[in-house]
């Protein structure tokens, strides 16, 4: 009988089939049912933005991969695809192309590559897209339309968070009532308008255990908690908590943005002490801060401590004791 | 009552159906036997015999000299061709003896001993070194040595580890399918060895028929008369199935919520553990006075012909054992020993099965699949049976931070592999971490000497 050969390796010999495309990729199927209700609120418009928000991307990501001498595979990760998407869902509807262009390619740029691309990124890339386009066109990204089912004849009009803060909605009763909050029928960013369809999609990840449920929940818990004093102290000045839950970005950013694995911690303790920060932030600035929104600071913020936390927060180990 | 588990812990495919209903076959001594002088974890034994000199069944042939060693036994009768270096399945080539099988399986007659439950703990613990056991679970710790417990350490719980996480294997349960009351014999004297008040017997809820055999016993009682009185001494658990729950240390958070502090021994609480197969040959040893030199062990995958579970004489070729179950077919691509979580994988059919061997395995490997960089999911931290954060070590050993690796607990894996199997990145997480415990080990020698 002839030598055989056999493959040499080390230890574990079985593998899980779950492989980084295949997460990625489930996020996107996440993404769908939001972005569904952008096309069905937006329409053409929710075509338009996310087109030229994931063509950018891809073209970025190649010509850094290029430059990197990088093999270019790692295009069809589907990562590139994500934050044009992301990106896209917290662009207002109304935003002139050309600029979403632009928020694209920074986003993968500045926002990825330039860190070394996929996993080694400390902030998250279609959150430095989107804040770079804040800075650079600030009327373009706080102008808003409604959607087309809201069956009014006006250019603009404000978001529920921008009425609450600058329009005395609450005391006005002109605050957009939570059925609409929850389904969508709402002014605001193209992806972060439908409650319903973001948590549908959430609800998918945290089944396939993609993202950590400490996030949102942590999330979740401490803007509640933040909004639910003040709302109790003072329900004629401030919105109640469910509000605030519904209300702007905090559940694309709960859901999909704060989840992102490389610039979220590792360790358990260190996702709570993360998604409790968010949390926290989210309510300081929508309460006392000067913009009606403040879910994509937050998590850039707490993104900036998540190399910190990851060094110093170490699990304890089976069998460790507690220092005396 | 759910049963009983550890935290983490991961749910690999478990592909014991091909065996699983395979009963133990007792395969024929093979012409030649070789048979290695280190088997175990420790120091090598030292070579008795010469070449040239004939042995007999079961006659020792190296013997420990130091703590940590354990004494080798002849598998058959014949003349010693050779005591030289020869490839070992653990990876390092070491000295063993080749023997010729001259077929009469000639053994000392022995004179009728005493009854093995009227041996005192030293009795024991001096028969189990003679006879060379040795953990057969597969990490091969001298048994002796795990039964001295030290004096200001009381022990109160013996636990039998049926668990037989690994997949595919399944020869520990078919020991405890078809010979539950050797198990329960060893165990008592085990039990009387390392001075602990109660066994308890744990096993995987995918074994139930192993669970249900065991139960069948429970009105019997195996040990001293004087002690006859007391049976509520032995337990019957159910664990649910998930890797590593034969892992000694989970094994015990499991049954009895203590935790074995870091760098420490079971003894540290109390508890001693031993797998069913080595119990198994405990009894053997006491009641027939036959030394450890054969091996039950599961032979399958599916680049095996014809998988069986097999009892197999210690040296006997792993070409030999893959001959007798019809041999490897095409799809067989890579070859191990042990399950496939933490087996070591095999360039070569010719080196033998040793005491540790608790399988042999061979497959059609998947599609390689591609590696990322660390997307930090946390995957490897969720699933590690020791709470460890695999991640920063791999990135500590690959930055050859030795001081943080340690202190992040380098020391403390126990390589299960559930790291790297959920690792979506395909990164080799345990390879990573297996550099850094060695660097680690040897910069401490050094800092020592």
């Amino acid at each position: 009988m002839a030598e055989r050969t056999f493959i040499l390796q080390s230890s574990p010999h079985f593998r899980d089939k779950d492989s980084v495309p295949r997460i990625m990729y489930s996020v996107l199927v996440a993404l769908a049912p939001a972005f569904a209700a952008s096309l069905y609120f937006f329409r053409f418009r929710a075509v338009a933005l996310l087109l030229s928000c994931v063509i950018p991307c891809l073209v970025t990501e190649a010509l850094f991969l290029k430059l990197r001498k990088k093999p270019l595979h790692h295009l069809r990760d589907g990562s590139a695809i994500i934050t044009g998407v992301l990106l896209a869902m917290t662009l207002p509807p109304s935003l002139p192309l050309d600029s979403a262009v632009i928020g694209a390619v920074v986003a993968i740029a500045i926002g990825k590559q330039v860190f070394g691309g996929l996993g080694y990124n400390i902030f998250n890339p279609a959150l430095v897209g989107r804040a770079f386009l804040q800075t650079a066109f600030p009327v373009a990204m706080t102008t808003w339309i409604p959607p087309v089912t809201l069956k009014i004849d006006i250019a603009t009009f404000a978001t529920p968070l921008a009425s609450l803060k600058f329009q005395n909605a609450l005391a006005l009763g002109t605050l957009a009532p939570l059925k609409n909050l929850f389904w969508g029928n709402i002014g605001g960013c193209l992806g972060e308008t439908s409650a319903f369809a973001l948590l549908l999609g959430g609800l998918f990840l945290l089944l396939r255990r993609v993202i950590d449920w400490r996030i949102p929940l942590g999330i979740i818990l401490s803007l509640s908690i933040f909004c639910g004093v003040f709302w109790i102290a003072n329900p004629g000045k401030y919105a109640d908590p469910l509000f605030h839950l519904l209300a702007g970005g905090l559940l694309l950013g709960a859901l999909f943005m704060a989840t992102d694995l490389v610039t979220s911690p590792i360790v358990p303790l260190a996702t709570w002490i993360y998604a409790l920060g968010i949390g926290f932030l989210v309510g300081l600035i929508r309460l006392f801060g000067g913009y009606p929104e403040g879910v994509m600071y937050s998590i850039l913020i707490m993104n900036a401590f998540v190399p910190l936390l990851n060094h110093y927060i170490r699990p304890r180990i089976l069998g460790e004791r507690r220092k005396k | 009552m759910a049963n009983k588990s550890f935290p983490r812990g991961i749910h690999p495919p478990d592909l014991k159906e091909m065996t699983v209903d395979k009963a133990l076959e007792i395969m024929p001594p093979p012409e030649r036997v070789i048979i290695p002088l280190l088997q175990h974890f420790g120091q090598p034994a030292e070579s008795l015999v010469q070449k040239g000199e004939d042995v007999y069944l079961g006659q020792k042939i190296g013997v420990a000299k130091t703590l940590f060693s354990a004494s080798v036994h002849s598998s058959v009768s014949g003349k010693v061709l050779a005591v030289d270096d020869y490839s070992h399945p653990a990876g390092n080539p070491c000295l063993a003896i080749t023997i010729s099988n001259d077929g009469q399986e000639r053994v000392v007659q022995k004179e009728a001993g005493k009854d093995p439950f009227s041996l005192t703990p030293d009795e024991i613990r001096l028969l189990i070194k003679d006879s060379g056991i040795v953990g057969l679970g597969g990490a091969a710790f001298p048994t002796a040595v795990k039964l001295t417990p030290p004096k200001d350490k009381p022990i109160d719980t013996l636990i039998i580890n049926g668990c037989e996480c690994e997949p595919m294997l399944t020869a520990d349960y078919r020991l405890m399918l078809e010979a539950p009351e050797d198990i329960l014999r060893g165990a008592e004297l085990a039990r009387i060895a390392c001075g602990a008040k109660r066994i308890i017997i744990g096993i995987e809820d995918n074994k139930r028929e192993a669970f249900q055999a065991f139960k069948k016993l429970s009105s019997r009682f195996y040990g001293p008369a004087s002690n006859s009185g007391d049976f509520s001494s032995r337990e019957l658990a159910l664990l649910k199935t998930k890797y590593p729950q034969g892992a000694e240390k989970n094994l015990i958070y499991a049954l009895l919520r203590r935790k074995v502090p870091r760098g420490g021994l079971p003894f540290d609480v109390g508890v001693v553990v031993q797998n069913v197969g080595t119990v198994k040959a405990v009894w053997e040893a006491a009641s027939s006075g036959k030394p450890l030199y054969e091996k039950a062990l599961t032979v399958t995958g599916n680049g095996i012909k014809n998988p069986k579970n097999l009892v197999v004489r210690i040296g006997t070729p792993f070409q030999k054992v893959i001959d007798f179950c019809g041999g490897l077919n095409d799809e067989a691509e890579v070859l191990v020993m042990g399950g496939p979580m933490m087996g070591i994988a095999q360039w070569t059919t010719e080196v033998p099965v040793v005491k540790g061997t608790s399988g042999i395995i061979s497959w059609k490997d998947q599609q390689p699949q591609r590696e990322y960089a660390c997307i930090r999911c946390g995957r490897c931290v969720e699933h590690c049976p020791m709470a460890l954060a695999p991640t920063q070590l791999a990135k500590y050993v690959q930055f050859d931070n030795l001081a943080e690796a340690e202190k992040w607990g380098v020391l403390d894996c126990v390589e299960c592999g559930c790291c790297q199997y959920s690792c979506p990145s395909k990164i080799p997480l345990v390879h990573w971490i297996r550099l850094g415990k060695n660097r680690v080990m040897s910069l401490k020698r050094k800092r020592s000497s």
